[in-house]
């Protein structure tokens, strides 16, 4: 099968700046084991010659770890968004098709801006309110089962799959997307960020807040850290709920 | 009265650490990073922290820790640093907890402890194989909510270039340039404290972030910062072998149970347990990466003949691993496509980490008064080799003394004047004139190419087995890329998010930095921790005969064709570790004349615990 496989296609959607037209450049380069699409950018860069042999500017992308901790090197990838450094070659279907996630604001090329994301945090408040780094006392013991779900929650590296994913989010809609939403439920079910659980409820009511979500499910298909994305959701609605009617019985 | 601004270049768990700590004491920081600060390069660390919690009635101690820390780093690291970190650890990991850090925990509730390599004693804190990325991710929003407060401004996607220092010398702002829109600003500040990472890039393929790069601390090594021990690079035993990266495989694996082998004789061979019965699977990583090269490269012993062992975890029952090891267990099937729950894993030994960096005195001032240096980057906490999961602690801890160090420098008032508009403005235009120019380079060279092959050189003369001829044979090549940098000629001459003329700057840095890695082994004749030197015939017959026999302490040496030589078993004959010449740090200095290291030596603290044998075979003794 290897020996069939000589080089490898691409057709990566290239764009020079934020304002300017997107157009598709091919790409072959050589085949072998083991390669994933941001090995394969690499390659390009080493020799940024189109498959008709014109010579161009390497392609643009992001990545750090490339092992699916940091969560930069998100793009789409044969219509899908995921992480680039783990998706495999030999486990896509050619030519392979790549294009910046277009939900967020392109610099250049595969290059994105998802500063969106991280303001998304400050809005829920995703921290707790340590009173300082100093020494305060024990932490307090917590629940072994409510830590396991925090760990999985935690894993969430702000790659953005999720929100290139949603139908709602993007220019018709206000909605924040999955991850910071559940971000939120994350510290609400600490024993000290849960002090500030009614703040962060609050902040996902009203515009952009957790009404936005339509349940397409299309998050928990995509994150690539299998986090029940719907699942918290689906509770996080339920605690909005509840504290929308507990703040029309106490005013 | 106007707030003290300190400027911290990087975004990592040492950065952001200390950024707090300015914060907590009233400063201003001005944050740089090459990314958002989230997908800093400390989130790669996996297996844990250590801190001694005690909670396995083990009767773990304090001084337990100090002692594994010092020993393991073959007694060079400065003892009351360590003392200071050692100390510290217990409190640092309480404060993680309170900022909801999901730390694995027993059935009870409280944090659970697991083994870890060179330690006899649980020690080692975790958060399943994803620590780093919990400890990171805590200080991540512990920052943002002072960003809210005010008292962060973040510049994310900018690179520090270079320092810039008044006129008595002292540093007083830094050049960076936006990664995107190509923008060359300087920015004043009334102190500076990098904590930019490893170094893992000089040699290509690494564990270590594509970030990781060692071009900010190459930057002011250049600028006069003298650099500590840069010859301790550690080569992690467990990676996968990639052409992209090696990626880790955490030391936890072997924590939990894992063990080593190959097959010899047709049967597995468990070969760390045989050879070092009292550590077994849990030897220091120096060690473990010696003996898994051994095995491979001298006794032809590796899978198929190639550069792999097994690490196996398979005989481990998998709700266990999943429970501990999940994390990685998912990068080992995703990247390799096989389960590690059912077959062994095949890794060889990558760089991994550098014990040396800028150095720094234990208040983390470099050598240029004004610029500080914490985490990965400083010399400070190893000594020849790292112990695993206390590359968390020193990332943290360093932060938690540079921060407050930072503000106490400025209270006493020891900046100096600030900087001219017109100084600001000059080195701004000098960073641009350089830019410029790499813009216009268009020689025959790619810079990506030129990076690959430095890399394939540093592995080749400067990684687990080192020898004098091969060392002087990496300088004249390393010399050679440096000139071949100027023939690089650009793809992309646009100036709109232009990856590959940072790069090429990065390149330059990166290269200056190999040699002084390079010149600092070729100059430390003896082994110590991560550094391991063969005796060469031409060592071998400039020693006097003390030398002889306490440097080599075999009798009927011979030498194989090569000049290495070998012991009456045909095993290769190493430097020993020569306290009476070698206890000392490296300290390089930059020679901008012949753009060559200056190789010095420095004493350091090591009163408190008197030096002694390195020896994993057998108990540690006190």
């Amino acid at each position: 099968m290897a020996e069939q496989k000589k080089t490898v296609t691409f057709i990566i959607e290239r764009q020079d700046s934020p304002t300017s037209a997107p157009y598709t450049q091919e790409f072959e380069i050589p085949y072998r084991p083991a390669l994933n699409v941001v090995a394969s950018l690499m390659e390009i860069q080493k020799n940024p010659v189109t498959k008709d042999g014109k010579k161009v500017a390497p392609v643009t992308w992001e990545c750090n770890c490339l092992e699916k901790v940091c969560g930069a090197c998100m793009m789409v990838i044969n219509g899908k968004a995921r992480q680039a450094c783990c998706a495999l070659i030999d486990e896509l279907e050619q030519p392979i098709h790549l294009a910046p996630a277009r939900t967020f604001p392109v610099i250049r090329d595969l290059l994105i801006d998802r500063s969106v994301m991280f303001e998304s945090l400050k809005r829920v408040q995703a921290w707790v309110e340590v009173d300082g780094t100093w020494e305060v006392k024990d932490a307090p013991i917590q629940n072994p089962y409510t830590a396991t779900t925090a760990y999985e929650i935690s894993h969430c590296m702000t790659c953005g799959c999720c929100l290139e994913a949603c139908p709602n989010v993007g220019p018709q809609s206000d909605f924040i997307g999955a991850s910071p939403s559940v971000q939120a439920y994350l510290f609400n079910l600490h024993p000290l960020g849960k002090f500030d659980k009614e703040k962060r409820l609050n902040a996902l009511m009203g515009k952009g807040g957790i009404t936005g979500c339509g349940n397409s499910q299309n998050c928990v298909e995509v994150c690539p850290k299998n986090i029940k994305l719907t699942t918290y959701l689906a509770q996080l609605n339920r605690d909005v709920n509840k504290q929308a009617l507990k703040n029309i019985f106490n005013k | 009265m106007a707030k003290n601004k300190i400027i911290v270049v990087g975004g990592g768990l040492s950065g952001l650490m200390a950024t707090l700590k300015i914060c907590e004491a009233g400063g201003e920081v001005d944050l740089f990073s090459y990314c958002p600060v989230k997908r800093s390069h400390s989130l790669c660390a996996q297996g844990g922290i250590n801190a001694c919690m005690d909670t396995k009635g083990e009767h773990d101690s304090i001084y337990e820790h100090f002692d594994d820390t010092v020993y393991g780093g073959d007694f060079l690291a400065d003892q009351l640093a360590v003392k200071g970190m050692v100390e510290a650890a217990p409190k640092l990991i309480k404060m993680f907890d309170r900022m909801g850090v999901p730390f694995t925990r027993t059935p009870e509730g409280v944090l659970d402890l697991r083994n870890f390599g060179g330690q006899k004693n649980k020690r080692t804190c975790f958060a399943g194989s994803t620590t780093g990325q919990q400890l990171l991710y805590a200080l991540d929003e512990q920052v943002r909510r002072w960003e809210v407060k005010g008292g962060v401004t973040k510049y994310e996607f900018w690179e520090f270039i270079k320092i810039i220092k008044n006129k008595d010398g002292i540093c007083r702002g830094i050049v960076a340039q936006s990664m995107n829109s190509m923008e060359i600003k300087a920015f004043p500040a009334d102190v500076v404290i990098l904590a930019t990472g490893g170094p893992g890039q000089v040699f290509g393929r690494c564990t270590a972030s594509t970030i990781c790069n060692g071009s900010a601390v190459s930057a002011v090594y250049q600028q006069g910062a003298a650099i500590g021990n840069p010859e301790f690079i550690q080569i992690h035993p467990t990676a996968i072998p990639g052409s992209d990266k090696n990626r880790l495989m955490s030391e936890a694996c072997r924590g939990e149970g894992g063990r080593v082998w190959v097959y010899k004789d047709g049967k597995p061979w468990y070969f760390l347990e045989e050879m070092y019965p009292a550590y077994g699977n849990l030897v220091p990583r120096d060690v473990a990466s010696r003996a898994i090269f051994k095995v491979c490269d001298h006794m032809h012993l590796g899978i198929n003949n190639e550069r792999r062992v097994y690490l196996d975890l398979s005989h481990i029952p998998a709700d266990y691993l999943e429970r501990k090891l999940g994390g990685i267990i998912e990068i080992y099937t995703e990247f390799v496509g096989k389960d590690p729950r059912k077959v062994p894993m095949e890794i060889f030994p990558s760089v991994h980490y550098s014990m040396g960096g800028i150095y720094v005195d234990r208040k983390h001032f470099t050598t240029i008064p004004g610029l500080m240096a914490s985490g990965e980057c400083d010399h400070q906490y190893h000594g020849a080799n790292r112990l695993g999961a206390n590359s968390l602690l020193s990332a943290a801890y360093s932060g938690t003394v540079s921060g407050p160090e930072a503000m106490k420098y400025c209270k006493e008032g020891k900046q100096g004047v600030a900087l001219t508009d017109a100084e600001l403005e000059a080195a701004r235009q000098e960073v641009q004139a350089e830019y410029d120019k790499i813009r216009q380079m268009n020689g025959p060279e790619n810079a990506h190419k030129l990076h690959q092959e430095m890399g394939d050189i540093m592995y080749d003369y400067v990684s687990i087995e080192r020898d004098n001829n091969g060392l002087d044979k990496c300088l004249v090549e390393l010399k050679k890329i440096l000139k071949r940098w100027d023939n690089i000629g650009l793809t992309d001459h646009g100036n709109w998010a232009n990856q590959e003329a940072m790069f090429v700057r990065q390149l330059r840095n990166m290269i200056l930095y190999a040699m002084a890695i390079t010149k600092a082994a070729r100059c430390r004749d003896e082994s110590r921790g991560a550094h391991a030197k063969i005796v060469l015939k031409s060592d071998y017959d400039a020693m006097t005969a003390e030398q002889k026999e306490k440097l080599v302490g075999v009798e009927n040496i011979k030498f194989a064709a090569d000049g290495r030589g070998h012991d009456a078993d045909d095993e290769l004959v190493f430097f020993k570790r020569d306290d009476s010449r070698f206890m000392k740090t490296t300290v390089i200095n930059y020679d901008p004349a012949t753009e060559e290291p200056i190789v010095k030596y420095e004493e350091f603290e090591h009163s408190l615990i008197k030096a002694r044998p390195r020896n994993y075979a057998v108990a540690k003794k006190e």
